[in-house]
């Protein structure tokens, strides 16, 4: 057993870094990189899109992707160590991330040569950003249930329907749909994988508001919209597979990794806030939970190494991999819940304030933790997936 | 970095859950946990051959000479099998005390001793204060005739009962802190003037004695290591029977998580199996949840302890704290799940209840090491 870095890991790990120190610009980075995924507006957009290009010049993105298709082939272990080093460095999520992690690994596995040479190279340069068109009002745990509808037209699909969820579908060029294609079939066996170009007609986007007012998500509605048939991934009609494709990238990546820096932060705050008279540092019921916040993160943080110990050494999944992304969102709850306790009424004010200069980034994680407890599988459906799958309980 | 077992290690796992399924079913242990043994000679004599009772002595003591990751490995079995009897106090407390502190002459002449089976130690620090580190030791020794008087008493001392020799931690003087001024002794059976009480204890498995020292007189070869200078090697001790405690919490825990599915699965209520159910389900997936990061800090606390010992105090406060919570949780959880027959006497699972609720207390609580924790974190 061993958690100290090989030394080619950590030759690696410092490459990394150095080139993030000498290349990322401080005017973009982030404190809560996954809750400020989305760009607020298409100038830090752009920004953005600017500094993947700059990546992907240095050889920086997609490293996990086979080098044929523009990546290093780095295995687990460097992919890890890469977004550790992103994240310590307080870098934006790139906003080709759904193509970057959920749709290139996706064409890699199940598509054409044409679409993979279509589609790979612009993921990797940003000229290509992405939405995932999976969720609809009717089908969000329960996905298989779809009914965005696609009917054979020749050389095209006509697709008529509606998403939800649709995160950045406000900047991106390209959708990947699920789709029914054929209504008679049992539910998981008449779902289509199809590519969609945003600006063609038909396809309209509206805003979700989320009650912290973020603007990431929108309603998709296609009226007749046309698809070309070569856009269809996989084969007809065996589109879940493809999705469980996506879904097993999407889940991988769950779990956030913010937890300890967050952490670290309110160690420092409970020493200079009050809590009744003294700082609250000084209440034990406070360290309490400090410790425990402290503790929890760490467990996590091991999980995951265990997991990846797994895909390493090419073992099957264990249990760890399940546990993850329902654990790690709800610590996210935990810590913003003892944040919220900590820090009072400044933690209800979007605004820096001399005792919490902060503060604005407290209301927002104060504010925005539940999503993640929902987003990506509910707690509810991952502790079904452990009960069935991991300990082989019935389903319900 | 690899966070998983080397082909040894798994090889340790499966000839020790081999073992122990053989030699150790809960019929043995419920027959040996009425006694005050809790033992018997044969499966002492057993575990010597197997180089169980010198795991962590060096080899020319007898001993393994084996790491924490080894004996997490091998715990993490012995708590699944509840395996009664004073493995822990002889090996990890008493012996390894005597590993830890004493002078060669006396590592020599203890710990082959207690590696072949031949003698059982065991070791006596804790006091009614309820603290577990240096200011609850309030006994004192003081010199005396060129060597010692010990006075007070201990509480809580696991199998003292069945030691031929007790490690006693007693204060040699006032020093410049609560650290300084502890004093390691070697007290033989039937010394004069030391009185053992066994406890009726909520775990029968494992006996905890009151031990009283009336004005017991040692003379300077009692001493073990150098005077005043004990509670550094004692804290070293500590740390690593924490680890290995906590692993053995974890088999444990792994064992009434597998007995709870299959009871899941089996279970029907309502016309279904009760698995199938969401309360049910979840229950049990937290279950899981609880477990798979006690492990994870408990392998990351033995990883420290062998090669990384500036992160190990945290490291181990940290496994004891969480690992603490989540075997009450699991045990609790695993009674509620199976319904009434969860609370009976002749289901195996009081036999886990009652580790757990021992285990949760040894060496200090969830809350004890939180506060540990968060005193090293906020440094």
């Amino acid at each position: 057993m061993d958690f100290a870095d090989s030394l080619e890991e950590a030759a690696f790990r410092a490459e990394f870094r150095r080139w993030l120190e000498q290349n990322l610009p401080p005017e973009i980075c982030v404190d809560d990189a996954q809750d400020q995924r989305v760009a607020p507006d298409r100038e830090t957009l752009e920004q953005r899109i600017a500094w993947q290009r700059r990546m992907n010049a240095a050889g920086w993105v997609g490293i996990a992707w086979p080098k044929e298709y523009g990546g290093r082939g780095a295995g687990p272990m460097q992919q890890a160590i890469y977004n550790e080093e992103y994240a310590r460095a307080r870098a934006p999520i790139l906003p080709a991330a759904s193509g970057l992690n959920l749709l290139g690994p996706t064409l890699i596995h199940w598509g054409t040569d044409a679409q993979k040479a279509q589609h790979l190279p612009r993921i990797l340069n940003a000229d290509e950003l992405w939405c995932q068109g999976f969720s609809e009002p009717g089908a969000g745990g329960d996905l298989a249930g779809l009914r965005t509808r696609a009917v054979d037209a020749g050389e095209h699909f006509i697709v008529n329907g509606q998403k939800v969820w649709t995160s950045g579908a406000h900047f991106a060029d390209w959708c990947f749909l699920l789709v029914r294609t054929d209504p008679e079939a049992p539910k998981h066996h008449g779902i289509s994988y199809l590519l969609v170009d945003m600006k063609t007609p038909g396809v309209e986007v509206r805003p979700l508001v989320l009650l912290n007012g973020h603007r990431h998500f929108n309603e998709v509605f296609f009226t007749d919209v046309a698809v070309p048939k070569e856009n269809l991934v996989g084969p007809l009609n065996q589109g879940w597979k493809v999705a469980i494709t996506t879904l097993m990238f999407e889940r991988s990546g769950a779990g956030g990794r913010d937890h300890a820096l967050q952490i670290a932060r309110l160690f420092e705050l409970a020493k200079q806030l009050p809590s009744r008279q003294e700082p609250a540092w000084n209440d034990s019921h406070i360290r309490q939970q400090l410790a425990q916040l402290a503790i929890d993160a760490k467990a996590l943080q091991v999980t995951r190494l265990r997991s990846l110990t797994r895909r390493l050494r090419g073992e099957p999944p264990g249990p760890e991999g399940s546990i993850l992304k329902l654990f790690g969102s709800e610590l996210a709850v935990r810590i913003s819940d003892f944040a919220a306790t900590l820090l009072g009424p400044y933690a209800t004010i979007e605004a820096e304030t001399e005792a919490v200069p902060d503060a604005a980034r407290w209301f927002h994680r104060v504010l925005g933790a539940r999503q993640y407890t929902i987003a990506g599988g509910t707690s509810e459906i991952q502790r079904n997936i452990i009960g069935e799958r991991v300990l082989g309980l019935p389903k319900g | 970095m690899d966070i998983g077992f080397t082909e040894e290690q798994e090889l340790l796992r499966d000839t020790a859950r081999r073992f122990f399924e053989a030699e150790c079913p809960t019929k043995f242990v419920r027959e040996r946990m009425a006694t005050p043994e809790a033992m018997t000679d044969a499966f002492w004599a057993k575990l010597a051959e197997q180089g169980w009772l010198g795991i962590v002595y060096p080899e020319e003591f007898g001993g393994s000479g084996l790491g924490m990751v080894d004996v997490v490995v091998l715990m993490e079995e012995m708590g699944r099998a509840v395996m009664p009897g004073p493995f822990f106090a002889s090996v990890l407390l008493g012996g390894a005390a005597i590993g830890e502190a004493g002078s060669p002459a006396q590592r020599e002449h203890w710990l082959p001793r207690v590696a072949a089976g031949g003698a059982k130690a065991a070791l006596a620090w804790t006091e009614p204060n309820l603290r577990w580190d240096a200011a609850g030791i309030m006994m004192t020794a003081r010199e005396a005739g060129g060597g010692f008087r010990l006075s007070g008493s201990k509480l809580f001392v696991p199998d003292a009962h069945l030691a031929d020799v007790l490690v006693v931690a007693a204060r040699t003087r006032d020093g410049a802190s609560l650290e300084d001024g502890v004093s390691l002794f070697l007290v033989p059976k039937g010394a004069g003037g030391v009185s053992v009480s066994v406890l009726p204890t909520i775990d029968e498995t494992r006996k905890l004695c009151e031990v009283r020292f009336e004005d017991v007189a040692l003379g300077r070869e009692a001493l073990l290591g150098e005077a005043h200078q004990g509670w550094a090697p004692l804290a070293r001790v500590l740390d690593r029977a924490i680890v290995a405690l906590c692993a053995e919490m974890c088999g444990g825990a792994q064992r009434v998580l597998d007995m709870t599915a299959e009871y899941a699965k089996i279970r029907i209520a309502f016309g279904k199996p009760i698995g199938s159910y969401q309360g049910v389900k979840h229950k049990a997936a937290d279950m899981l949840v609880d477990l798979e990061n006690a492990r994870s800090l408990t392998y990351y606390a033995a990883w420290a302890l062998d090669e990384a010992p500036q992160e190990a105090p945290l490291a181990v406060s940290m496994a004891k704290a969480y690992a603490s919570d989540a075997y009450r949780k699991v045990a609790g959880a695993g009674i509620q799940l199976h319904g009434g027959i969860g609370f009976t006497w002749e289901h195996d699972l009081q036999l886990y209840f009652k580790r757990a609720r021992a285990s949760e207390v040894a060496f200090g609580d969830a809350a004890w090491h939180r506060e540990r924790v968060a005193r090293l974190v906020g440094a």
